[in-house]
C-alpha cells in the first residue's frame, strides 16, 4: 500500500494542486450538495465527466506497457455508439444492443492485434488504419445522420444515478478496479510488462506474447465500447461524426500524465486514471472560471507542461538533493541539543 | 468591345434557349455529404428541379476540389444549360469558371463564395450568418421585454466563422437593451455532446440554474444537448429557461413541439429555390440578379407547427 502511495504521489499532488488552483478562481468548486438521492457539485461533475477518458486510458495503459499505441479508441467509440443506437431504434432491446456494441469493440480490437501482433505491423500505422476507416464505418451504420433514441434504459448509463452517484462514474471506476485486480492479483500485469520491454526475451521465457498483445488490444476496444456506450447514452444519439473525435489524444495524454513510460514496461492503471482526472478537472475548471474560449488550450498546455516538467525524471535527482538537504538542515539542531545531554 | 459582343452574343443564345424553358439541364457539384444539413441541401435541390421540370446532373465531390473542377468540365463538354456550384474552397476556380463562361453556361454558387471576379459567375446565393445571431437577439430582446435577463451562450467552434458571426449579430441585437447580458460564453464545438456538457457549466456556475433567464446556442445541436442538462439539472427548459437557436434541423423543432425549445432560426438549406428564380429569370430577358442573393433566415417559435416542421424536414436528409 505505501508502495502504491508513492508511486500515485506525483498525480496525487498535481490533482490536488490543480483543485486548489480551480478554487482559488471559482471558490464554490468544492460544494457538495445531496438532493433527489444524488449527490451533485462541480466534484461529482469532474468524476462524471471523466468516464469516457478514464476508461480509454484503462485500456491505453495497457497497450502502452506492451510499447504499443491505439490511436483507434476515439473512432472505435463511435462504431460501437453507432451499433448501440441502431440495434435500440431498430427494437432489439437493452442487452442485445450493449452486447453488440461490446462485441464491435471486441472485433475493433481484435483487428488491430492481428495487425500488430501477427502481421507485426507497427502500432501507430496498423492502429492508424481503424482510425481513419473506423468513422467511416460509424457514418455508414448512421447513415450520416445523428441517430437518436428515447430508450430510457440506455439513456441511464449515460445520465443515471447509481447509489448517489453518476452510473458514468461507476462505470469506470469498477472497469479501472476490475482490470487493475486481475493484472495485479495475478501474474498477467507482469507478463504485459516483461512483453513490453523485451517481445523476444519474454518469448524465449515461455510468455505466449502474441496472445498476450491480441488480448491487450481487445481490452482496450472493450474499454472504448464503454466509453462509447457513455457518451451515447449521454446525449440519447449516436453522433458518428464527432462521438471520441481526439479523444485517443486524451487518453495517450492520461497515461502519460500517470507517469507511464511510452517505451512500454512498468504501468499504473490508477496512475493513468487519475491523469484522466486531472485533465478533466482542467476542463471544467476553465469553464467554470468564466475564461474566454480562445484560452482553453493555452490554459490546459501549460498546466498539462507544468505538470509533465514537475514529472520529468531530470528533475527527480534535483528534487531529492533539495528535500535531503532540507532534511539535514532540520536534523542538524536537534541532534546537537540530543549531543549536549 | 469584345466583351459587350461576347455578352451580346450570350444573350442572344440564351433567348434563343429561352423558348424551351422546360426540360433544361442543369449541372450539379456538390461538396459531398459531410453534414445532415447538406444532405438536406441535395435533397431540396433534386425536388426543386424535378417541380420545374429540370433534368438534374448531380455530381457527388467527396470534398475535393479536383472532382469538382472535372464535374464542372464535364458539364461544359455536355452543355448543360446552367451550372450549379457549392464550391468546396474559395480559391482556385478561376479558368474552370472562364471554361463555363467560354461556353456560355452560367454559374450559380451556392451557400459558399468563391475568390474569382464577379463576371466569372452569374449569382452566388447564401446566408447572412451576422443577420441569423440578429433575428435570434432581437426574439430574445422582444420576448423577455423589459425584465432583467442573464444569457448563457453556447458558441460554435472557436476560430469558425459562423461563430464569430453568429456571436457578432446577437450581440448587436441586444446591444440597446441594458437589461440583456451575456454573463457566461464558452465553446461547444457545435456538438450535441459539449453543448451538454458545458450547460452543465453553466448550470452549476449559475446557482443550478437559476440565475440563469435565457440560453444562446450558435446551433440546434448544442441546443439539443444543452436541454438535456436543463432537465436532468431538475429545471424546465422553454420555461425556466428560454432557448433560442441557429439552423432549423428536424430534431429543434420536436424538441419545440414538446415545448422545451423557444425558437430558431433557420438557416434554409433551399439554396436551389432562390438558384433556379434567377435563372429563369435571366433565360427569360437576360434580366442580370444581384451578385448576392441572400436567403431568408426565418424565424420559427413554438407558435408556428413545430409538430409539423418536423414532419416536413425529418425526410430531407438531415
Amino acid at each position: 500500500m505505501a508502495g502504491l502511495m508513492r508511486r500515485l504521489a506525483p498525480q496525487l499532488v498535481a490533482l490536488a494542486a490543480l483543485v486548489g488552483l480551480v478554487t482559488a478562481f471559482y471558490p464554490a468548486f468544492l460544494d457538495l450538495s445531496f438532493g433527489g438521492g444524488r449527490l451533485s457539485g462541480p466534484l461529482v461533475d469532474v468524476l462524471k465527466r471523466a468516464a469516457p477518458v478514464a476508461l480509454l486510458a484503462t485500456g491505453m495503459t495497457l497497450v502502452i506497457a506492451t510499447r504499443g499505441i491505439d490511436l483507434s479508441v476515439g473512432a472505435i467509440m463511435a462504431i460501437c455508439g453507432a451499433v448501440a443506437a441502431t440495434a435500440i431504434t431498430a427494437g432489439w432491446g437493452l442487452p442485445a444492443a450493449l452486447l453488440l456494441a461490446l462485441g464491435a469493440g471486441a472485433a475493433a480490437g481484435l483487428w488491430n492485434g492481428v495487425l500488430v501482433a501477427v502481421l507485426g505491423i507497427q502500432p501507430f500505422v496498423a492502429t492508424l488504419i481503424l482510425m481513419t476507416m473506423g468513422r467511416g464505418i460509424a457514418q455508414l451504420i448512421t447513415e450520416g445522420r445523428i441517430m437518436t433514441f428515447t430508450d430510457a434504459g440506455f439513456a441511464w448509463i449515460g445520465s443515471g444515478t447509481a447509489l448517489g452517484l453518476p452510473v458514468p462514474a461507476w462505470l469506470w471506476i469498477a472497469t479501472a478496479a476490475a482490470f487493475a485486480l486481475v493484472l495485479r492479483r495475478t501474474a498477467l500485469g507482469m507478463l504485459v510488462e516483461a512483453t513490453g520491454i523485451n517481445r523476444r526475451a519474454s518469448g524465449l521465457a515461455g510468455v505466449n506474447a502474441t496472445v498476450l498483445l491480441v488480448a491487450v488490444y481487445v481490452a482496450a476496444g472493450l474499454c472504448a465500447a464503454l466509453a462509447g456506450l457513455v457518451v451515447t447514452a449521454d446525449i440519447r444519439g449516436a453522433d458518428a461524426n464527432n462521438a471520441g473525435l481526439w479523444l485517443e489524444l486524451d487518453a495517450i495524454l492520461a497515461v502519460v500524465i500517470g507517469g507511464n513510460s511510452l517505451l512500454g514496461g512498468r504501468f499504473s492503471i490508477a496512475a493513468s486514471v487519475i491523469g484522466a482526472l486531472i485533465i478533466q478537472t482542467i476542463t471544467i475548471g476553465i469553464r467554470l472560471a468564466g475564461f474566454p474560449s480562445e484560452y482553453n488550450l493555452i490554459i490546459k498546455a501549460v498546466l498539462v507542461l507544468v505538470i509533465l516538467v514537475l514529472q520529468s525524471p531530470r528533475l527527480a535527482p534535483e528534487w531529492q538533493f533539495w528535500r535531503d538537504s532540507l532534511r539535514a538542515a532540520r536534523n542538524r539542531p536537534a541532534d546537537g541539543k540530543g549531543a549536549a545531554k | 468591345m469584345t466583351r459587350y459582343l461576347m455578352s451580346t452574343a450570350a444573350m442572344l443564345a440564351v433567348s434563343a434557349s429561352a423558348a424551351l424553358a422546360e426540360g433544361e439541364t442543369i449541372g450539379f457539384s456538390q461538396i459531398g455529404s459531410e453534414s445532415g444539413w447538406r444532405a438536406a441541401e441535395t435533397t431540396l435541390t433534386r425536388t426543386q428541379a424535378e417541380e420545374r421540370g429540370y433534368e438534374l446532373q448531380f455530381s457527388d465531390a467527396q470534398q475535393r476540389q479536383e472532382n469538382q473542377i472535372a464535374a464542372i468540365r464535364s458539364f461544359v463538354a455536355q452543355g448543360v444549360d446552367a451550372i450549379l456550384l457549392a464550391p468546396v474552397v474559395a480559391t482556385g476556380w478561376d479558368s474552370v469558371l472562364e471554361e463555363a463562361k467560354e461556353a456560355e453556361i452560367p454559374v450559380v454558387l451556392l451557400d459558399r463564395q468563391v475568390d474569382s471576379a464577379e463576371d466569372l459567375y452569374l449569382t452566388a446565393i447564401g446566408s447572412n450568418l451576422v443577420h441569423e445571431g440578429e433575428v435570434a437577439g432581437e426574439w430574445l430582446a422582444g420576448e423577455v421585454g423589459e425584465r432583467d435577463c442573464r444569457i448563457v451562450e453556447l458558441q460554435g467552434t472557436t476560430g469558425s466563422s459562423p461563430a464569430i458571426d453568429r456571436k457578432a449579430g446577437f450581440e448587436a441585437a441586444i446591444k440597446d437593451h441594458a437589461n440583456l447580458e451575456i454573463v457566461r460564453s464558452q465553446t461547444g464545438d457545435f456538438t450535441r455532446a459539449l453543448g451538454k456538457e458545458v450547460m452543465e457549466s453553466f448550470l452549476q456556475a449559475e446557482n443550478g440554474g437559476k440565475d440563469i433567464c435565457a440560453l444562446y446556442a450558435h446551433n440546434d445541436d448544442m441546443a439539443v444537448g444543452a436541454i438535456q442538462a436543463i432537465k436532468e439539472a431538475g429545471l424546465k427548459p422553454g420555461e425556466d429557461i428560454l432557448v433560442v437557436s441557429i439552423d432549423g434541423v428536424p430534431d429543434i423543432f420536436q424538441a419545440m413541439a414538446n415545448g422545451e425549445a423557444n425558437a430558431t432560426v433557420e438557416l434554409t438549406p433551399n439554396m436551389a429555390g432562390p438558384a433556379f428564380d434567377a435563372l429563369e429569370a435571366y433565360w427569360a430577358d437576360g434580366t442580370m440578379p444581384e451578385k448576392f442573393i441572400q436567403t431568408e433566415s426565418r424565424l420559427y417559435t413554438q407558435a408556428d407547427d413545430p409538430a409539423g416542421e418536423y414532419e416536413r424536414r425529418k425526410g430531407l436528409g438531415y
